[in-house]
């Protein structure tokens, strides 16, 4: 069998693996998704104003986004250290590129669904209004966004998967990295929210700054990730 | 006699120390090889070389026919390694953890049924999270992955750590089985009683070298 459709095939396994050991231990549903909405609704007693939380919904979506992304990442490689089963399958010679691949795809559906909650919790909480180019621009956003946030997750969560101390160490080393994500999710959001008079038009080259990080992160995980867990 | 690991003078380092000192040693295909000697003495390190994991400094050697210190990544996929962890998924029940073993080199369904049908682990077992096994049942499931992952070498450290009388007897059945199913065993134990009786030959190992 040729090496790229064996790679593809053991991405899809390492991607369906990683959801179905969310589905069979529902820790997203019940721990991470309820500790997401719980920030969105601190965050609603903290600034409720004004109409101050009209203006910075956007940026409390992605640092709600950002914290819940923290304990999935955490998770998706908790699950790898607890039996030893990351080790066995650089043991197994499992290409380190595919489970790079199929843990960033598990973590991409993940991201997203969290996402989609957050935005729908600011709709709620925050009275949120968007046009229906609003609209476009915040699927467009959340996608370029996730595709970046899971490979970065996926790259920093292998680094520190095999480090003594690893829960506060990646914080420590991932919230400086998805710096230019957070701002570049966040500008484009405004712009599809219409925050403080914002226009959808833009927002756009803020979207295009979160494709060169997805893009740049995809490829470096693609190519680095091994070698981070060999060592 | 097809020798399917052969080592020359092999010395690997762990940092500056020299966890394997000069070793030689020749294992032909269908041997169950016992390594014994003290802690440190180097087994899991002769272990690891075999498996592609641990590179050498000097020497030579050749695994399955292939060199260990250029090809070590195709050595990996066709030997398999059981350490003190098991490499389970425990949220995953018994049958989704050896069907993404097989997912991983695209071994069949009947292939899947067949691994887990030797190592006992089909059934009602099949169908229980990890987490919720015995330790025997949870070494029987890695055992039924490194069938599914048509290792040609077992490679197995403490494989009777954990346990029980009953759960070691059905291991060393196990082995044997995999040996007259055309694989090659070699496991460093410190249980010399129960290991002697399962191997075909011993080799001693201490300070980095083979006895």
């Amino acid at each position: 069998m040729k090496k790229s459709v064996m790679r593809r095939r053991i991405a899809i396994a390492v991607a369906r693996k990683d959801l179905r050991v969310e589905w069979n231990s529902r820790v997203l549903v019940n721990q991470v998704a309820p500790f997401a909405a719980i920030v969105m609704v601190l965050f609603a007693f903290a600034l409720d104003n004004d109409g101050i939380l009209q203006r910075v919904a956007p940026g409390l979506v992605w640092l709600a986004t950002l914290f819940s992304m923290l304990v999935v990442i955490q998770r998706t490689f908790s699950v790898e250290s607890a039996d030893g089963a990351l080790d066995a399958l650089r043991v197994a010679g499992v290409d380190p590129g595919a489970i790079f691949v199929g843990k960033a795809l598990a973590l991409m559906v993940q991201l997203f669904a969290l996402e989609t909650l957050l935005v729908g919790t600011a709709f709620v909480l925050y009275n949120i209004t968007m046009t229906p180019a609003g609209l476009l621009e915040a699927f467009v956003t959340m996608v370029t966004a996730t595709v970046g946030l899971a490979c970065v997750g996926t790259l920093y969560g292998g680094l520190a998967a095999g480090v003594r101390g690893r829960e506060t160490l990646l914080p420590l080393l991932l919230l400086p990295v998805v710096a230019p994500v957070l701002i570049g999710a966040t500008r484009a959001m405004e712009s599809a929210f219409g925050s403080g008079g914002a226009t959808v038009s833009e927002g756009w080259p803020w979207i295009g700054l979160l494709a060169v990080f997805a893009v740049l992160f995809s490829a470096l995980g693609s190519v680095a990730f091994g070698p981070l867990v060999d060592e | 006699m097809e020798p399917v690991i052969e080592l020359k003078g092999v010395v690997a380092v762990l940092g500056s120390f020299p966890a394997l000192a000069g070793i030689d040693l020749t294992v032909n295909r269908g041997e169950i090889l016992l390594l014994q000697g003290p802690n440190g003495a180097g087994k899991t390190s002769l272990l690891r070389v075999c498996a592609g994991l641990m590179p050498i400094e000097r020497g030579e050697g050749r695994i399955l026919g292939i060199d260990v210190t250029t090809q070590r990544q195709e050595i990996r996929s066709r030997v398999g390694l059981l350490g003190h962890t098991n490499g389970l998924y425990l949220d995953l029940t018994v049958a989704q953890n050896i069907a993404f073993w097989a997912a991983t080199v695209n071994a069949s369904d009947s292939e899947v049924a067949a691994a887990m049908n030797t190592m006992h682990v089909d059934g009602r077992l099949a169908s229980v999270k990890a987490s919720q096994l015995s330790a025997g049942q949870r070494r029987r499931t890695a055992l039924a992955s490194l069938i599914v992952r048509r290792a040609e070498i077992w490679l197995l450290d403490e494989p009777h750590a954990g346990l029980d009388a009953a759960g070691r007897d059905e291991l060393d059945g196990l082995l044997r089985n995999a040996v007259a199913a055309g694989a090659t065993v070699v496991l460093a134990s410190h249980e010399s009683e129960r290991a002697s009786g399962l191997a075909t030959r011993t080799v001693t190992i201490d300070g980095g070298g083979a006895r």
